[in-house]
């Protein structure tokens, strides 16, 4: 390891704390906090180490365009010249950080273009797959699909984000046998094939939940982006244990029964998410490797963020651009895509943990998949730490039923307007009401899903839709039921509380506090992430 | 006896401004608010009668007085020095127990004919409020003549008072002449049926005015604003559909109006109504009643009134900036509220708004709105207290003269 790289990428492994071990970083919003765990008694589960990425990604994407899985026909021989194509792709939630261009979707969209080119199509729509998510902006856009793309079918109005609240742009075409309504984008339902274009970038991702969710809107994600559903899946990142998963399976069913042909290619990339070298490389290092210059520059970093204003922090931290690499590509048909797709998202994260805890820490980093380009605001820490966080594992949860889940975010009671308006109203009135999921949804949900402004921001503006701020509190409506404490360190206290949570000034105090529902001497598991890895829990 | 008397005396108002800003009823120690033994006057005439405080409250216009902040409007309506003190229930000298009904109209200052307004009941919209046989004063407790409440003596005019009760305790009764103020206000708003009602402020004008809107009114949603947990309580309690913090109230209203919003960023980003700000309300409440009277909740008052839609300003406002362009453009009615003479109800009749008062104290059981109280003696403790009382848990602080020694003097 001449520079710090390995020929053989390490797994993840789980470090026991002991006397020599060094203080943990653990990320806190846009800075970084080196905590020292109890000796004995903790560990630290690492994320493994990046896979090495496709040596040519082009030629790699070809190779599966004109090799499908499943039952499917290589995409030329689905393509004439007569058909509506529609080429829908994941929007700006995936990847996180934003990658490095070419991005992975620009990529696949060229090869995509090109064979659709040499077959002769020529109505061809992209829509970005957005469901219920905030519009994407031009350069958001461009960053995705590269300039050549969208200067050709953008300015003619053939490049466009999905508008679930279009009255003329979306259709019910059917209904599951559990009664849920499969609503979908009507030119991807009026079209001869739908090409959906996926970056994996966790377990939960893809498949049918491609375009069921982010073709679709409230009509059917209420059916399953609910309390009871969020129940039901343990995890969510868990697709076989997953009733988040096990509805869109059923809607996907009920859109190939209605005649919506799809040919899925799904992406998965590595974890490299702050560089092999580089300012913020020591990130995704363990921390006794560290040199002498990446513990100095650390240091620095970490000084220098103190005191800088945030709005400035925030500004330096969205031009990251991570180097991820793409470690597998497949298209074809959903299901069969999507096996082998989880597959080498599973083979990057991964990590072997042995039994439960009873305290699980965790840093929330500066960005999850809904503020990017904009704020964590306190319902998105909960969602992050609630929600996808916890729900980073397969067989049983990190922490005991019962056990304590401590938090470490900056936690700041501030919404960008823009982006969040409902988060705004949530968080002032719901939950100054209630943070019970069920009672939340049943007194406000409607009310919110149909405010006619909230419609008017998420269709004209670039705001996510009213509904939005509920499904985050629901992502962790499973923790919530699980967990018998929740501690944010460091966070706004006034926030924290209205959270329903208890604020900590220090990790030893929030540690202190969890002794009053675990008990004395606590097992304790840090989920060092990112970069992303996901605990296999025996 | 004994009397809180209040003196024109510039360099101590503006000391009391001063300490006032600096500490919530600061202007207690050092302004022209001074404990004094004094002789009582003789009475203004015949029909005046001697009352002996039992209970006097401290209401927002007295604070305001104390503090240093009240209007200079004032200074040619009142007669120096005066006692404080117009929310009162007192002894007559046959025991009787009495609340005073303190606006100086006509009658009392002994003026015939009467003006217009007095001759309907109107008796707040006196237009003789510095003529006749009184000192200035627009109430008892600001004119020299007939002292007020923050004593163990003073003098009321027969027309001003109103027998208290058996069965109604002090503390309840005290309450009757700020209750009117809310009930006035309640009528004054003309709120539609099925209509929305903003309150702004919980302290109790507001939540008095609350209350009378629920016994006298039939909105869709009475919605309030409350600073502090105790006052949310509270006005949850009284019957407020809704409670916000101020500071959320735009959101709220637009929420509960769906309204759209505009807002002021979105201008200075060329992206006029696509901000998810809310600044003012494309529609909004059609009433707001401003029980607190500052810039701030005026300025929130005209966001979020819908166009056409009424202002009501019950709280004293003193001086404030105001933009007024949402007034014209919207046109607001922006109306004032003040004390309180004779309601015309929705049957047709017409009834005192003392009498509604007694009914509604009676209803809200509104008597528990006293917190605390204190004797003369400790009037910098029961100012501060009063200045601050909703962040203390508190509502309505008064002085107990019921123990007071001179208070038995012949």
């Amino acid at each position: 390891m001449s520079n710090g790289r390995h020929l053989a990428p390490r797994p993840g492994f789980v470090l026991d704390v002991d006397r020599n071990s060094p203080p943990i970083v653990f990320h806190h919003g846009e800075g970084f906090k080196l905590e020292k765990l109890p000796t004995g008694r903790s560990r630290v589960i690492y994320p493994a180490e990046p896979l090495e990425g496709l040596p040519d990604p082009d030629g790699a994407i070809r190779h599966a365009l004109l090799n499908p899985i499943g039952d499917s026909d290589p995409l030329p021989a689905l393509l004439r010249p007569d058909m509506k194509l529609t080429i829908a792709f994941d929007d700006v939630s995936l990847p996180l950080p934003p990658m490095r261009r070419p991005d992975i979707r620009q990529r696949v969209i060229e090869a995509v273009l090109d064979i659709a080119a040499e077959a002769g199509v020529d109505d061809v729509h992209l829509i970005a797959a957005l469901a219920l998510h905030r519009r994407m902006t031009e350069d958001e856009l461009r960053h995705a699909v590269g300039d050549r793309v969208y200067d050709a079918f953008a300015p003619k109005g053939l490049l466009y984000n999905h508008d679930a609240e279009d009255p003329d742009g979306m259709v019910v075409l059917g209904e599951t046998p559990h009664g849920e309504a499969v609503q979908f984008n009507k030119r991807a339902a009026e079209s001869d094939l739908v090409i959906y274009v996926n970056i994996n970038l966790v377990a939960m991702d893809g498949g049918h939940k491609s375009t069921a969710t982010g073709l679709t809107g409230y009509t059917s994600l209420r059916h399953n982006h609910n309390v009871h559903t969020m129940l039901n899946s343990t995890s969510f990142m868990d697709r076989d244990n997953s009733a988040l998963h096990a509805s869109n399976w059923r809607m996907g069913k009920v859109l190939r029964d209605a005649g919506v042909k799809i040919f899925q290619i799904e992406t998965t990339v590595n974890n490299d998410t702050f560089g092999r070298e580089g300012p913020l490389s020591m990130l995704q290092k363990r921390e006794w490797e560290w040199s002498g210059r990446e513990r100095a520059s650390f240091l620095a970093m970490q000084q220098g963020l103190k005191v800088m204003p945030t709005n400035l922090k925030r500004k330096a931290f969205s031009t990251w651009l991570a180097p991820y690499e793409m470690t597998s590509v497949q298209a074809g048909e959903v299901e069969a895509v999507h096996e082998v797709t989880t597959a080498n998202v599973y083979r990057q994260h991964l990590v072997p943990v042995e039994g439960q805890t009873d305290i699980l820490t965790m840093g929330l980093p500066y960005i999850c998949p809904y503020n990017v380009n904009s704020i964590m605001n306190p319902i998105l820490v909960m969602c992050l730490g609630l929600g996808y966080f916890f729900n980073l594992y397969r067989g049983r949860p990190l922490v005991r039923e019962g056990g304590v889940v401590i938090i470490s975010h900056p936690t700041p009671w501030e919404f960008n307007p823009v982006h969040h308006p409902s988060y705004i109203d949530f968080f002032e009135e719901v939950l100054a009401d209630t943070t019970d999921p069920g009672k939340i949804e049943k007194k406000y949900e409607k009310r919110f899903a149909e405010d006619e402004w909230y419609i008017h921001l998420y269709r004209n503006s670039y705001a996510y839709h009213g509904v939005h701020p509920f499904y985050m509190w629901y992502w962790g409506a499973h923790a919530l039921s699980h967990v018998g404490r929740v501690i944010i360190v460091g966070g706004d206290t006034r926030a924290v509380r209205r959270l329903g949570f208890q604020p900590a000034s220090t990790l030893a105090d929030a540690l202190e506090m969890a002794g009053d529902v675990v008990g004395p001497q606590p097992t304790i598991t840090h989920l060092k992430n990112p970069p992303l890895l996901m605990a296999d829990v025996t | 006896m004994k009397a809180l008397e209040f003196h024109r005396n510039i360099p101590r108002f503006a000391a009391a401004r001063l300490a006032g800003n600096l500490s919530p009823g600061g202007g207690a120690g050092v302004g022209p608010l001074r404990l004094a033994d004094v002789d009582q006057p003789a009475p203004p005439g015949s029909e005046w009668v001697r009352v002996r405080p039992r209970l006097a409250g401290i209401c927002g216009s007295d604070l305001a007085t104390v503090n240093g902040r009240s209007a200079r409007y004032f200074e040619p309506l009142v007669s120096f020095p005066f006692t404080p003190g117009h929310e009162v229930v007192g002894d007559l000298d046959d025991d009787t127990r009495v609340v005073l009904e303190p606006v100086l109209g006509c009658v009392s200052r002994n003026i015939a004919p009467t003006c217009s307004p007095c001759a309907d009941g109107q008796l707040g919209n006196c237009e003789h409020v510095t003529f006749g046989d009184l000192e200035p004063g627009i109430q008892t407790g600001s004119c020299h003549d007939t002292g007020g409440g923050w004593a163990t003596a003073f003098w009321a005019h027969s027309s001003q008072l109103h027998t208290v009760p058996n069965d109604l305790s002090d503390e309840a009764a005290v309450i009757v002449e700020p209750a009117a103020c809310g009930v006035h206000a309640a009528f004054m708003a003309n709120v539609p049926d099925d209509g929305t009602v903003v309150v702004l402020g919980s302290g109790t004008l507001g939540l008095l005015t609350l209350a009378a809107l629920r016994a006298h009114t039939n909105p869709r949603t009475i919605l309030t604003t409350a600073r502090y947990p105790e006052q949310r309580q509270m006005a949850t309690a009284l019957g407020a559909d809704m409670v916000t913090a101020p500071d959320e109230v735009r959101r709220t209203v637009r929420r509960m109006t769906g309204s759209r919003a505009v807002s002021q960023a979105g201008i200075q980003a060329r992206n006029r109504t696509q901000d998810g700000s809310v600044d003012r309300l494309s529609g909004g409440a059609d009433v707001v009643i401003d029980c607190v009277g500052s810039s701030d909740s005026l300025t929130d008052a005209m966001a979020i009134t819908r166009p056409r839609g009424r202002i009501v300003l019950v709280g004293m406002p003193a001086t404030v900036t105001l933009e007024l362009t949402p007034l014209w453009h919207r046109e607001l009615e922006l109306i004032g509220a003040y004390t309180y003479g004779t309601e015309l109800l929705a049957d047709g009749t017409s009834a005192r708004t003392f009498d509604l008062a007694f009914d509604l104290v009676r209803r809200f059981d509104l008597g528990n709105l006293v917190s605390a109280t204190y004797p003369l003696d400790r009037y910098q403790d029961a100012i501060q207290h009063a200045s601050s009382a909703g962040s203390r848990g508190a509502v309505k602080i008064a002085f107990d003269l019921r123990d007071e020694k001179e208070r038995y003097r012949p």
